[in-house]
């Protein structure tokens, strides 16, 4: 237990510490994103890119799946991580318009890591699996887009040509998709 | 120290009891005086933060405990809700600043008192603001911010050579309460568990399933979530963010959510409801928060005076059913990430001449540190700046050029902190470059 009082007393109005520290330290969540970063294991779908290298805090993810509904195409994430991280996931926007069951037209991701099953243990790395997982396994028991999840479950054929048509730029139903094709 | 005529007052008779002679309870090194109360009263420098339900008893509570020289920070400004426990505030200071009119409250009421208010951010403040108080004591409602001066506390520590230098602790109290539980702790920085150490336990905000809000809506909340997340950002009434402050801003979310509570026959959505969803309100209770101030402001005293033995280190107190408090010691976290980050000083014999590329080869190739591709990045003059990371494409490509520039090219000072990651560490490391050529403040 340290006595205050007696090493406090010195201390008076004005008075600032003879060597003050100018440097500012890092945040929390600056120290537990520069790990994130440095050990990220992309696979190889998978690319980052930081528009300024300084700040690690935000930046993008690209993800062009090999296989599956979405292979040859090209799709963009943000990321931006908050003073809260790792307490709060960081935010994830889909930046490309994708005909996708667990993403809408404003961007949103219905990933269950994303939100309510977020854990500070997880990592950027575990949101990139995630994600290239939606790719891979689009799920229709949890729409946000609620008529491409009914096509994905009535009829696959045409919930693939759907697809197809999104990623070459056109109208999918009502909705118009910008072209995505690597 | 001069004679004070006000310490000798009758009023603080009781204080001078317990500060001018021993007693079963005292501190071990306590050492009664007539000069402790004058430390008190004088010097003794105590920050307040949060002017809300915690901060108007704390406040009020130092005030007449006979501290007088307090600051009190809060951004926010008063509304009619804060009035039934917020008793420094009065009808007609809505939308006053909280600081400033609890400072001039106190200030009136508690003579010789000098509170000294800060309306703004604690983000708006840096270290050498921090730096000139004795105690810090918390009445936040946001883990963000108790996390903020929490950080801020730790960054204000002295590690000469690996030892904490005492004189730069600023011990930090925190109160919180909802509703009818709340807690009470006593933080040392870098000696007892600090916020980051114990961030378990705090539950995670209660959010739902994103397809849920949009899809399956159960709960009147889900409507109100529904609104909040994904329709505002479409339509975006007022081209600008929620502000749970605004009426208009409620008014149009509970509209929004009663259309769609209809079209899923959901009850309950009112406009209590839609504020406390929007601002995540929790109810408050005066007397949890009279209870809980009156514990940390014990704890100021009992720090500024070392009149007796700080609390150890963390109460719960909860009155829902019968009244039941607890204490026990809160252990700090090893791997914690605030707090367990101690500086390790690494000697630079020729930071004119050492390039960041031979840092890099010392990392990997001595054997303290061993490691296999370091990350290294630093902050200059408040900025985070990455020197070299090897694993991310297009940070390595913009980064590649900082190999071949020396230390001192690179902004790096002695004093200068570099974190560093590696896969064979599970933490980040601080290392503080310790320049040996003494004269490179000269020659940069």
């Amino acid at each position: 237990m340290i006595k205050l009082f007696s090493l406090k007393q010195q201390k008076k109005d004005g008075e600032a510490s003879p060597k003050a520290n100018n440097q500012k330290k890092a945040s929390a969540a600056q120290l537990r994103i520069t790990k994130d970063i440095n050990e990220l294991n992309l696979p190889k779908t998978c690319n980052t890119e930081f528009p300024d290298p300084d700040d690690l805090l935000s930046f993008k993810l690209i993800i062009c799946p090999d296989e599956g509904f979405y292979r040859t195409g090209r799709f963009v994430f943000s990321f931006k991580v908050g003073p809260n991280y790792p307490h709060e996931p960081p935010k994830v926007k889909c930046e490309t318009q994708v005909y996708h069951p667990n993403i809408d037209q404003q961007g949103n991701v219905c990933l269950n890591i994303l939100r309510e099953d977020w854990k500070p243990v997880l990592t950027i790395n575990s949101i990139v699996y995630g994600l290239q997982y939606l790719f891979l396994e689009p799920n229709p028991e949890d729409p946000l887009n609620k008529e491409a999840a009914e096509v994905l479950t009535t009829n696959r054929r045409l919930f693939e040509q759907n697809v197809q048509k999104a990623m070459r730029g056109g109208y999918v139903g009502g909705t118009y998709f910008d072209r995505c094709l690597k | 120290m001069t004679e004070n005529p006000d310490s000798s007052q009758k009023r603080w008779g009781h204080l001078r009891k317990v500060l001018e002679r021993p007693g079963p309870f005292s501190h071990p090194d306590f050492e009664p005086s007539s000069e402790i109360l004058d430390f008190v009263m004088t010097t003794c420098k105590v920050l307040v933060i949060g002017a809300g339900g915690l901060g108007c008893e704390l406040l009020k509570d130092l005030a007449l405990m006979g501290f007088k020289q307090l600051h009190v920070i809060d951004m926010d400004t008063i509304e009619l809700s804060n009035l039934n426990r917020q008793f420094l505030f009065r009808h007609k200071d809505i939308g006053s600043s909280k600081a400033e009119v609890a400072a001039a409250f106190i200030n009136k009421r508690v003579k010789g008192c000098q509170v000294v208010p800060h309306f703004c951010k604690i983000q708006d403040y840096d270290e050498t603001f921090y730096r000139q108080f004795h105690i810090i004591v918390c009445g936040l409602d946001s883990i963000v911010a108790r996390r903020w001066i929490n950080g801020m506390l730790i960054s204000m520590l002295n590690y000469e050579d690996g030892t904490l230098d005492q004189t730069s602790i600023i011990p930090m109290i925190d109160g919180g309460t909802e509703g009818f539980k709340g807690h009470a702790r006593v933080i040392v920085p870098g000696i007892s568990a600090c916020i980051d150490c114990t961030l378990d336990l705090y539950p995670p905000q209660v959010t739902y399933p994103l397809c849920t809000i949009a899809n399956t809506p159960r709960l009147p909340e889900h409507c109100i979530e529904y609104v909040k997340i994904i329709q505002w950002p479409k339509e975006n009434p007022w081209g600008t963010v929620i502000d749970g402050d605004d009426s208009q801003h409620i008014s149009w979310i509970y509209e929004k959510s009663m259309e769609r509570a209809l079209q899923f026959n959901i009850t309950g959505v009112t406009y209590r409801l839609v504020q406390g969803v929007v601002k995540n309100i929790i109810p408050a209770v005066a007397s949890t928060n009279a209870t809980i101030a009156a514990i940390c402001a014990t704890e100021v005293f009992k720090l500024a005076t070392s009149c007796c033995v700080s609390l150890n280190n963390y109460l719960v107190f909860n009155d829902v059913d019968g009244i039941y408090s607890y204490t026990f010691e809160y252990e700090k976290k090893d791997d914690c990430l605030a707090c367990s980050q101690i500086p390790q000083t690494l000697p630079i014999k020729d930071p004119n001449k050492m390039k960041l590329k031979n840092l890099i080869e010392l990392f990997c190739e001595s054997t303290t540190y061993q490691m296999k591709n370091p990350g290294l990045t630093t902050n200059i003059d408040g900025k985070n700046k990455t020197l070299y990371i090897s694993t991310i494409k297009s940070i390595e490509e913009r980064t590649r050029e900082n190999l071949n520039k020396t230390l001192v090219e690179l902004g790096l000072k002695d004093g200068s902190e570099i974190m560093v990651v590696d896969l064979t560490s599970p933490n980040t490391l601080i290392v503080k470059l310790k320049f040996l050529n003494e004269d490179v403040e000269m020659s940069s």
